[in-house]
Formats: structure tokens, sequence, C-alpha cells
């Protein structure tokens, strides 16, 4: 080309200048990352146990782990798990940033006090949620004391009822969040909608059903899509809180593969189950992020 | 949060306005009270908390249960308290967060202003990394950690928390410099600056906000991360959040539940204070992770 | 060779051509003036005789040197903006001085060429100001202060008048007008506003869908337009362009054209060479301001023809008024005197300078050139 011929030694330089400075992060995410991921998916086909181990085993790992009581049992939760709290969030979610979007008083108060949870490690959220529950010391002895004598509330010793406990604990943390979501987008709608909506003798309530809420679309996407891949990540909260049990009775598909990698030196089982995760998580995500990118373009 | 309130069209009744107030009132008591909890078992002596009263403030206030958590509780195998641990942390957070902001505010430039075939695709890949189950990654990095001879130090999880957190800061910045005039860095071009001094020059002055959304969401994350400290510290560079954790599940001894709760409470403080001096950002920039504009 | 040539220069985005086979020669001191509706790749050019875009064929030569492939910093170029492109954390004086300071210029001389633009554009009171801190026009003069202190070979503008309100673009505009005089230096002017085009330069680009259509002295391009496109896009109201036949009447040509009622008019064209085009259809461009009423024709025309139509509207401006009327079957404007005696539905004769008249080939929409 005519232009190369003609750049001096520093244009061209310039002109290399930006992909050199992306490429430390690119290589680092590539290899990191992408690199990593290939590997343990390709462990998962091996017989790998204490140490990565190269014997290839094929399909191997993925029907043991689906014959394990114990992987399905964490599916299982995590079904209960991600549904409850994803349902849960997104309602509460909504219902107070409506609330809280009716010019109340207070409102930079009563956002921060919904939105601190955000802020705090998972780890601290268990710790506090755990003894708050604890039927010893927390909840249950505190309504007895107060008089109510038969009251019981023992979930979290409770093997059918534990994993309600980290959906409990687990709303109490991002619930505040998706209501500022839900917020901003209540703020972004045109007023004139509204008052024109009113003109035309809408009530409140089929001012929300009809006009508000539909135009939340892109919130309750995004609500989603977040929502979900912190649910299928979620892992510290349980180990804080309940520590996957009683029993099995609140083990997660990340506690399962830190247990079976880590303590039962089974790794190619481990790592087949974080590749079902990944996959998981990809199927929600790619399409998500493919549009959002597009769409920009 | 950074949403102004607008004048709503929408009227609501006494009665309906009532509802609402007590409703938002509970939920704050909701939110509140695990801290609550926290806070005033913190300061009880232990045998105040055994014999029930969760809710009730102090009899005895003390702050024992405070030093003790900061500087003598066992965790481990000495009697350390938390201080090392929290120290631990600030070593590993500060560089991280440094380098995975600065990383981000460069890949977020060239990606905006130096714009070349593919680039979406790679931002792509780049984001995507934020969101895996990083159980996918912890084997090989627990390999390459031990190859590159970092295995259990805070470097290797400065390592480790920079690669996972560039994704986010270069979102961040990405999305900050695309509003960003691009007749500026023409402009700049012409007079003569070089991609360094246009970076420096024009459009780090004009940053401020986004870099501190950048690093209220770095210091967060990475602050509160468990496990990786779990699965990659040693034994001295342990993280706040590991050591808090081992704290409490220690089975030795007597549950000392306001050792506990005053431990929490430490490793939370340096988020929480975030939080409240800079909440704005905070929420600007959760929001931006989420409905990326 | 000109000053600044374009040689043959071609633009594509992948495998879509924005710019087809550009070729522009300026002479030094001239003001070309790229003009166009929004898309047709004016911008595209200025920025490659910048150097902000590539050139994907072809060649650009400022002072004989090739600049493909040299960095914008090194062609010598200086360059306004739309959006005036100030740096928003540095002060005016700062904005001025940058482009000096990265070329190694001390100190003492970045200030003294800073008063003296400073003076020249009358912003010396502003200097300590940020660009936040200014008005749009105040902005304007700084963002020509950073081009001027320079003292480029070539000015490069964008649209520079389009953020500005009605009358400060008509002031800034005798402005930039002034400055040009004053400096003789060469400037490529990019607007998509004919009248800036018209009263700034000294010679005009019309493009379209990337094809410079024409290129010539504004008088050139008003008086002689190349085809349909130019005659209609420059001139305000657009120039009329109406079906008409072409008769022999006295082995005279005569344009054919029907009036509101369907009956015609003959209307006898200047050129003789029309002859030619015995028989058959044209279309016929009349400008607004050739079409008055009988006292207001021009006396130095030699061809005035007459024809009786009636008025749809009529729009009064203050110095004007528009009227409207159905000639050829469509929308025709003419423009009389303000104390023209008009009514709407009225029946009015018209007097019609067909000395200034031009024809188009109907299939090629080109000029049918005298
Ligand atoms: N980076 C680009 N990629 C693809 N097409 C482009 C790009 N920049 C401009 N174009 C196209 O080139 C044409 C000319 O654009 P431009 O020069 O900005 O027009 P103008 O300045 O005359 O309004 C437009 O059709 C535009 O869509
Ligand atoms: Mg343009």
């Amino acid at each position: 080309m005519a232009q190369a011929a003609n750049a001096d030694f520093k244009t061209r330089l310039q002109s290399l200048l930006p992909k050199l400075v992306l490429s430390p992060s690119l290589a680092l995410v590539l290899v990191f990352v992408y690199g990593f991921i290939f590997f343990s998916v390709y462990l998962s086909f091996t017989d790998s146990r204490l140490l990565p181990s190269y014997g290839w085993v094929g399909w191997e790992n993925y029907s043991k782990l689906w014959r394990l009581s114990h992987w399905k049992t964490s599916l299982t939760n995590m079904g209960i798990f991600a549904a409850l709290y994803i349902s849960v969030c997104t309602v509460l979610g909504l219902g107070l940033a409506i609330f809280l979007d009716q010019k109340v008083r207070a409102e930079g108060m009563i956002r921060t006090i919904y939105l601190y949870p955000m802020a705090l490690s998972f780890i601290v959220t268990g710790t506090a949620w755990k003894w708050f529950l604890d039927p010893g010391i927390g909840l249950e002895n505190v309504l007895q004391t107060w008089g109510w004598a038969t009251f019981e509330f023992d979930w979290i010793k409770n093997r059918d009822f534990a994993i309600y406990t980290v959906v409990l604990a687990a709303v109490w943390q991002t619930s505040g969040f998706v209501m500022a979501m839900f917020l901003a987008g209540l703020r972004g709608i045109e007023n004139e909608i509204l008052k024109a909506a009113q003109m035309d003798g809408a009530s409140n309530w089929n001012l929300y059903r009809r006009i508000i809420i539909p135009q939340l679309r892109p919130a309750f996407l995004s609500a989603f899509v977040i929502l979900s891949h912190l649910a299928i990540k979620t892992f510290d909260l349980v180990i804080a809180l309940t520590g996957g049990g009683p029993g099995r009775a609140t083990e997660l598909p990340a506690t399962f593969m830190y247990s079976y990698t880590f303590s039962r030196n089974q790794m190619g089982i481990g790592a087949a189950s974080a590749t079902i995760m990944l996959m998981t998580i990809a199927a929600i995500m790619i399409p998500y992020l493919y549009a959002e990118l597009r769409e920009k373009k | 949060m950074s949403v102004a309130t607008q004048d709503t069209a929408i009227r609501t009744g006494r009665v309906t306005r009532t509802l609402i107030y007590l409703i938002l009132i509970l939920f704050a008591l909701f939110y509140m009270l695990p801290l609550y909890v926290m806070a005033v078992n913190s300061v009880k002596p232990l045998d105040e908390i055994t014999g029930g009263g969760m809710m009730n403030l102090p009899k005895v206030f003390t702050l024992e249960p405070w030093a003790k958590a900061w500087s003598y509780a066992q965790i481990g195998v000495d009697p350390t308290g938390l201080q090392p641990y929290f120290w631990n942390s600030i070593k590993m957070v500060v560089p991280a967060v440094a380098i995975s902001t600065v990383l981000g505010a460069l890949n977020g430039y060239v990606l905006t202003k130096w714009r070349f075939r593919g680039d979406t695709i790679l931002f792509g890949l780049m984001l995507f990394a934020c969101f895996i189950p990083f159980q996918i990654v912890l084997i090989p990095m627990a390999r390459m950690l031990g190859l590159m001879g970092m295995a259990g130090s805070t470097g290797g999880l400065v390592l480790v928390h920079v690669v996972y957190g560039i994704g986010f800061t270069t979102l961040y910045f990405r999305n900050y410099y695309a509003v960003f005039p691009t007749e500026l860095i023409r402009a700049a071009q012409i007079d003569g600056a070089g991609f360094f001094q246009i970076f420096w020059r024009i459009l780090l002055p004009s940053s401020g906000p986004i870099a501190v959304v950048s690093i209220i969401w770095q210091f967060t994350n990475i602050w509160n991360d468990f496990l990786f400290g779990a699965s990659f510290a040693g034994a001295d560079s342990q993280p706040m959040t590991v050591a808090l954790n081992n704290l409490v599940q220690s089975s030795t001894g007597v549950k000392e539940y306001n050792v506990h709760f005053a431990g929490a409470i430490l490793a939370a403080l340096p988020t929480l204070l975030v939080y409240v001096v800079a909440g704005r950002y905070f929420v600007r920039g959760l929001m931006a992770g989420s409905v990326k504009g | 060779m000109g000053f600044l040539d374009i040689d043959n220069t071609t633009k594509s985005y992948g495998a879509v051509e924005v710019l087809h086979n550009v070729d522009i020669s300026v002479d030094e001191g001239e003001f070309l003036v790229l003009v166009g509706p929004s898309g047709c790749g004016k911008s595209t050019l200025l920025n490659m005789i910048a150097g902000l875009e590539d050139i994907s064929s072809g060649e650009i030569r400022i002072k004989d040197q090739i600049m493909n492939g040299v960095h914008p910093s090194k062609r010598n170029i200086a360059m306004v903006f739309q959006s005036y492109a100030l740096y928003p954390n540095m002060t005016v004086g700062q904005n001025i001085t940058f482009g000096l300071e990265m070329h190694g210029t001390p100190k003492p001389q970045r200030e003294k060429a800073m008063k003296d633009v400073a003076s020249l554009l009358q912003i010396d009171q502003l200097l300590d100001r940020k660009p936040g801190a200014l008005s749009g026009g105040q902005r304007q003069r700084v963002a020509m202060g950073r081009a001027l202190v320079r003292n480029p070979d070539v000015f490069l503008f964008d649209e520079p008048l389009s953020n500005l309100d009605a009358k400060l673009r008509v002031d800034m505009r005798t402005e930039i007008k002034k400055l040009h005089q004053k400096l003789g230096t060469t400037i490529v002017y990019v607007t998509h506003d004919q009248i800036e085009a018209m009263t700034l330069s000294t010679r005009i680009a019309v493009m379209y869908g990337g094809y410079v259509q024409q290129l010539g002295t504004p008088q050139e391009i008003y008086d002689s337009p190349a085809n349909i496109f130019v005659a209609t896009f420059m001139g305000s109201p657009a120039m009329n362009v109406v079906p008409a036949k072409v008769v022999l009447k006295n082995a005279k040509p005569v344009a054919l054209v029907a009036l509101h009622d369907g009956s015609t008019v003959s209307l006898p064209f200047s050129q003789d060479n029309m002859t030619a085009w015995d028989g058959r259809d044209i279309m016929l461009g009349i400008r607004p301001e050739t079409i008055t009423d009988e006292d207001a024709a021009d006396r130095n025309s030699s061809n005035i023809a007459r024809m009786t139509n009636r008025i749809v509207v009529t729009e009064p401006a203050g110095s004007d008024t528009f009227v409207t009327m159905t000639f050829g079957g469509k929308d025709v404007i003419a423009r009389m005197r303000s104390d023209a005696d008009v009514r709407a539905g009225a029946d009015f004769p018209f007097a019609v300078n067909m000395e200034k008249a031009v024809a188009f080939d109907p299939e090629t929409e080109m000029r049918i050139i005298p």
C-alpha cells in the first residue's frame, strides 16, 4: 500500500500502540480464562483424582456424576434456590421500587438501608443470619422469651427447610440491588406518557399494569440475568450459613464441586460438575451479551 | 444513588400512602435487623447472649469481644486475632485494585477511541470472563500459581483478582469513554499528541467519576472474595473473609458469639464505610454491571 | 499542480465505497467549500485530507508532498470541528497552545503566539477560563484560535457554524470571511448549508452520494448547474424543475408547459441549440426569482415570457412574497416583491425571465449544454 511506504517509523509505532496496550489484558484473559476453561473441560474427560492426570476416560466422569445422589441433591437444591431467589428478589425489588417511587419522604435514607447488604461479604451475611436463625439464641428464643411460648423456628437445623434459609439470606443481600435497578427503570419512563394515560382515565393499578411495568422489560431482563448467574455461583453464603448441611440439605453445585475436587480427591468429577455449571451460565449470558453488544453498534 | 427523583404523575390517596410508608419501614427494619443484632451482641459479655435476649440492648457494655476479635482470638493455630489477616487483605486489595483499574482504563480507551476490526468480539470475550463460575478455573489456576512459584502468596492472589476483574473495569471505562467525544481525540491528534499523551492529557483528567466507580467496585469485590482466598491463599496470606470463616466455624471450645459478631463487623467495616461515603458511585457501578449502556 | 491536490481519491469502509474517485485541485489562498446533504461523504473527505482517515486509493498532496500515511500532526494543517472539540480540562490559553507544546515550541514563543491570536480574535479576556464557562460563540472563536496559532498551510473546517443559533451563525460567517481575506490562507470548509457555501467560497464542490457532482465558482454553480441535483440543492427556495415539451415555433425552440387548468403556455428558449430537442420531453428549470410580476421583470433580459396562472398560496416573508402555483403539474414557487398585488385564488399575469432558464435531460438528469 502507498500508506506504508510513506509512513515513518514513529507513525507506524503509534498505529501499533493501541493493540500493544490491549494485548497484556487480552493475553491474561485468553490464558487464565479461556485456556483454563479448556483445561478444566479436558480434565473432566480424564481420570484425574488428587492431581491432574491425563488418562482419557471419555464420558465416564459425567456418567458417574449423574449417578451420584449427592450431585442430584445439589441440583434439586439449586432448582429450589434459584427459582425462589430469582422470583422473590424480582417481586420484592419491583414492589419496593414502586413504593419508593411515590415521592416518599427520606427516600435517600431508605434506599441506603435497602442497599447496604450488597456491600457486605457473603461470609458476613452468612455469619449474621446463621446466629439470627439459630433456634437456641436467635429469633425462636427471642419470641419465646417475649411470651410466645409455642413459637418454633428451626429451619436452619431442619433438613427439609434449611434451603429456604439460604434463600432468605440471599434475598436479604440482593433484593435491594434489584430494587435499585427497577427504580432506575421507573425513573427513566417518560412522565408525559403517564400523564397521557391519566387523561385517558387509567387508574393507578391499570397505569402500572398496562403502561409502566411493560416498559420495564429491559430491567426485568437484566435482573434475571444478574440474579441467575449469582444463583449458580452461590458458594460463600452456603459455606458460612450452613456449611452445606444439615446433612446435604443445602449443598449446591458450587459447594459440590469444591468438596469433590479438594476434599474428596475426585478432580475428574469436580471438573465435570464445573463444566456443567459453566455451560448453564453460558446459555444465559452469551445470548444476553450478544444482544447488548450488537445493539451498541 | 444516581437516579434523580422526578415529578411523578401518579397520585395516591391518604390510606394508600400510610400503607406504603408502613411497608417501606417494615422492610427497612428487615434490612437493618441482622446488622443491629450483630452490633448489640458484639458489645455484650458472652453469658448475656447465651442467656437469651438477642434483641436486647446490653446490660453490661464491654469492648472486650472487639479487642479479642482484633488481636488475640484463636484463628487457625495461633491466637492472633483478625489483625494480621486484615493487613493481608489490604496488601492484596490495594495492588489488585490499582492494576485492574489502570488496565481497564487503557483497554476502554483502546476499545472506544482506537477501534479496529474485531474489537467488539475481544471485548465480549473479556466481559464474559466476569460471569464464568470460578469453579471452572480453580484447578488449572492452582497448578499455574504453583508453576509460577506464586502458590500461597499475596502476589498470586493479586494476579487472580486482576485477571478476573479486568472484564468489569474494562466495561466501566469502555462505556464511559464511548460517550467521550471522538472529535477531541482527533483534535489532539492534529495537535500532535501521541497515543499516551492523548490518554494522559485529554482523557484521564476527565475520568475521575468512572475511576471512582471502578475502584469502589473492585475494592468491594476483592475485599469480599472468599472462594479465591480459600483456594489459593497460604497460611500467611489469608484474607479477612477466610479468617472470619475460620474464626466462626472453629469447632474447638465454646462458641464466642460476641467475638464472632465483632469479627464479622470488622470484616464488613471497610466496604460498609466505602458504601456510606460513596454509595452513589457504588450503585452506579452495580448498575453499569447490569444495565449496560 | 495546485497547492492541495486530491487526486483520484477513493474511500471504502470494508466493501462499501463511500467516496468515488474524487479529483479536486485547490490553489493557494483559495476558499473551497464542500457542500452536500448529510451522509454524502464531506466529512470523510475532509478527514482524509487531515489524515484522520486512511486513503483507500488515490493520492492527496499538499505543496506537492504526498500525504498518504503521514500523521495528521505532520501535515501542517489545522482543523476546526463542529463540536469545537475544546479540551474540557484545559483553560482557553492551554487549549490554544497545546498543539505548539506538542510540537516542542518553547514556552515564551507559545505565549507570544497565543497573545497574538487572542487579540486577533478578541478573546484576550477569556484565556484563563475553562471551555465549560464559555458561550457557543466564544467557544467557536477559541476553536479558531487553536487552529490559527499553528500557522498551518491549510485550514480545515467541518461544519463549524452548525451548532450556533441563526443570528450568531451569520455574524461568525462574516468573521470567517474577513479572516480569510486578511490572512489569505488556503481553506477547505465543509457545510451542508448552501448559503454558507455561496457566501464564503471562492469555489464550491457540490457532493452527493460520494460523488463530486460539480466543482466551480459560486456563480457557475448557481447559474449553470451541472444536473438537477445541483440545481435544486443550491438556492433557496429551490429551483423549480417542471416537465416540458420542446417544439419549434417559427423555427425557434419553445417549451410547452401545462398551466393550472391543463392548457399550455409556450416559453421561448434563449438557447438556439434546443432546436435539436424538437418534439422531445425535457425538464425545465426556473429559479423562483425569475418568475415575477411584469414591473419587476429584469430589464436587462432579452427574453421575458408572459403567462397567466392561478395563485394557490401566498406566503409574505417581509422582503419578498412567495407565491405558489400549479405549473407543469407541480407546485412552483415564484418570488415576488412584497408589495405585489397577489391573492390566493386569483389569476395573475407572471413574467418569466427565460434567459436564466435551464433545461435538463429527463433520462440522465444532466443539464443540456447550450
Ligand atoms: N466508520 C465508518 N464505517 C462505515 N461507514 C462510515 C463510517 N464513517 C462514515 N461512514 C459512511 O460514510 C458516509 C459519509 O459519511 P460522512 O463523511 O460523515 O458524511 P457527511 O459528513 O457528508 O454528512 C455515510 O454514508 C456514512 O454512513
Ligand atoms: Mg459530517
